[in-house]
């Protein structure tokens, strides 16, 4: 059993970083996310000699991951959804040119310069490629602070295994809330080995590495982008992770992530109290999506609410693999507002009169 | 007489005297320059200092958005090719995590001085132990030739098209005199290539720069006023007398900062 302690969520995932033998970090401080910041500052470097440097921005922030992960090195940064829409570009010339690294995303209220509070807004900018060009961000969506943690060596990991950026996308209330966290082992950093590809230095034993995204021939960038398309396909296959709960002999099937299905798994337990047969699909990779689970759920369900903190955005994907078997519907609160069980309940009861009538 | 006449001259490789040779840190490819861009000799100036300083394997080299956008493909060492005036924030990354490295830039006028300004002035503020070259030539050369941040009032660009106007686009942007005073910059000076006396001098500034990253005190900056003669309209010649006669009044060649002799000598 590793080390019990009582954190904040942004805390331990800033303490998993560190244990995970990050080599730098690059961030700018926002609301609700700066503690990530400035955990590292305190204890990154005089622990594992961990570079931790407050950038000019968050263009700067996501530029200078850019240059480390391209010189081999396992680095990070953290923003919430107005610095995120500022990383856009960088994330997209990472995912051009294949280099791995964590992004963290704690989600506030949008748009524009929005609320500090709680908000699950920016889904679609986390899955359908909020940069430009044909390219996917693995995101990993935690919803407790035991998995704030735990999301960041498995992050790095995927990351490195299919050289492709990773994003945990949380929210300000999972940023922010205390709760008991078990943290494992501190990795040595030092230990692991510079990728082959990297920019370290051109010896005589190999032709120059070069690290871009900018296949100026049509032929070429079109094969760059089979590849890359191939290889997103390979993540969907064993990357897909899911957690289910009661949805066996569900008729009403909830969908929900993060935050919202701790308040769903509340809502879907009073419903299971009052008899009422209500099972919880919680996608943890939000891309690659777990189709497969709903599509599996909508062969005997009657009918899917996705809650989310947000106009509308997951169910999408929900509607896509259910495929027209059974009404979805949505729910959600936007601007930092967090809904109640008993507002998840209701709707549960009213979408249940109707798919049995 | 017949057009593309050759004459056959029989006289072995190895029987004549190499006088110069292309460095093995510069890769046997054909350049996509114009004809008398300086360009190519900038990247040649830099890959012979590091091929002279013996440092191909601890060099590493970031590639902007431009003209130069390729000169990976022609400088051989490895690299890495930065977002549009991102180059200085990626080679901090770089520099941050392999300090034991010799990192530089390579950047023209739009990319350092208009789009990567931030990044510009807070790498040098921060003091980063790198070289940031600077390729002036006053126009947006792969574009098609728009106005740069550093074009000459009057100068005519597409985007300026009766010149440009004070009152209208502002001023030319000194931004070499601008990141000077800050105290973590180490060592900026300001060369051209248009003459070999100052290509000569261009490659002192550069050894010098590379050498001052052995000491851990701060940005070196080169500025090298260039050329353009496909945007400036004019034959590789003339163009380089035009950036004599124009260029240089308002971008004077010369040291701006040097190291102290204490500074040199503490290091
Ligand atoms: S457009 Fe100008 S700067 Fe670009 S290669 Fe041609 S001459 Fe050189």
């Amino acid at each position: 059993m590793g080390e019990l302690r009582l954190m904040k969520g942004n805390e331990a995932l800033a303490e998993a970083a560190i244990r995970a033998g990050i080599d730098a970090y690059f961030g700018y401080p926002i609301t609700p996310q700066s503690e990530v910041l400035e955990y590292l500052t305190r204890e990154g470097y005089n622990r594992t000699q961990t570079v931790i440097l407050q950038a000019e921005s968050e263009i700067a922030s996501i530029n200078m991951v850019y240059g480390a992960a391209g010189a081999g090195a396992r680095v990070m940064t953290s923003s919430s959804s107005p610095g995120i829409s500022l990383m856009m570009e960088g994330i997209s010339y990472i995912a051009g040119a294949e280099l791995p690294c964590l992004l963290v995303n704690v989600n506030r209220g949008g748009p524009g310069l929005g609320t500090i509070q709680p908000s699950q807004g920016d889904y679609f900018q986390s899955t359908k490629g909020g940069g430009h060009g044909d390219y996917r961000m693995i995101v990993l969506a935690p919803s407790t602070v035991q998995e704030m943690a735990d999301f960041v060596l498995e992050g790095f990991e995927i990351a490195e295994k299919y050289r492709n950026p990773t994003l945990i996308l949380a929210d300000g209330a999972l940023g922010q809330m205390m709760e008991k966290v078990e943290l494992r082992e501190q990795l040595d950093r030092k230990a692991r080995e510079i990728p082959g590809w990297a920019t370290t230095g051109k010896t005589k034993d190999r032709d120059h590495n070069i690290i871009t995204s900018l296949f100026i021939q049509p032929e070429e960038m079109e094969q760059v982008n089979i590849r890359l398309q191939k290889k997103y396909k390979e993540i969907e296959q064993n990357e897909t992770r899911v957690q289910t709960i009661q949805v066996e002999d569900a008729d009403i099937v909830l969908v929900a992530y993060g935050l919202s299905a701790r308040i769903s798994r509340k809502a879907m337990e009073i419903c299971r109290e009052k008899g009422m047969k209500v099972g919880l699909i919680r996608p943890i990779t939000l891309w690659p999506y777990p189709s497969a689970a709903v599509a599996e759920a909508a062969e005997h369900a009657k009918g899917f609410l996705a809650v989310e903190l947000n106009a509308g955005q997951m169910v999408e994907d929900v509607r896509l693999a259910v495929n027209g078997k059974c009404p979805v519907e949505h729910y959600g609160r936007m601007g930092g507002i967090i809904m109640s069980p008993e507002e998840i309940v209701e709707k549960i009861e009213d979408l249940a009169k109707r798919v049995n009538q | 007489m017949e057009e593309n006449t050759m004459i056959e001259v029989d006289i072995a490789h190895d029987e004549m005297d190499i006088v110069c040779e292309r460095p093995d840190t510069l890769l046997d490819a054909r350049m996509h320059y114009c004809p008398g861009c300086g360009h190519g000799v900038a990247h040649r100036v830099i890959m012979e200092v590091v091929a002279e300083m013996g440092i191909q394997d601890q060099t590493i080299g970031v590639a902007p958005v431009g003209c130069s956008v390729f000169a990976y493909h022609y400088m051989n060492i490895d690299m890495q090719e930065a977002a549009h005036g991102r180059a200085c924030a990626v080679a901090t990354g770089i520099k941050r995590v392999r300090p034991d490295k010799f990192v530089f830039t390579y950047q023209g006028d739009g990319d350092l001085a208009a789009i990567g300004t931030g990044e510009t002035v807070h790498a040098i503020n921060r003091g980063e132990n790198m070289l940031i070259v600077f390729i002036n030539n006053a126009i947006y050369g792969m574009t098609g030739g728009q106005m740069a941040p550093t074009t000459l009032i009057g100068q005519k660009s597409t985007t300026s098209p009766y010149g440009r106007e004070v009152g209208f686009n502002g001023h030319p942007l000194k931004i070499t005199d601008m990141i000077a005073p800050l105290p973590g910059a180490f060592y900026v000076t300001r060369t051209a290539v248009n003459t070999p006396a100052n290509v000569r001098k261009t490659k002192k500034a550069i050894q010098k720069a590379f050498e001052y990253q052995k000491l851990n005190r701060g940005t070196c900056f080169v500025e090298v006023v260039s050329n353009c003669p496909t945007n400036w309209g004019m034959p590789p010649q003339k163009s380089n007398e035009w950036l004599s006669e124009n260029m240089l009044p308002m971008y004077p060649l010369g040291d701006l900062k040097t190291p102290s002799k204490e500074e040199l000598e503490n290091a």
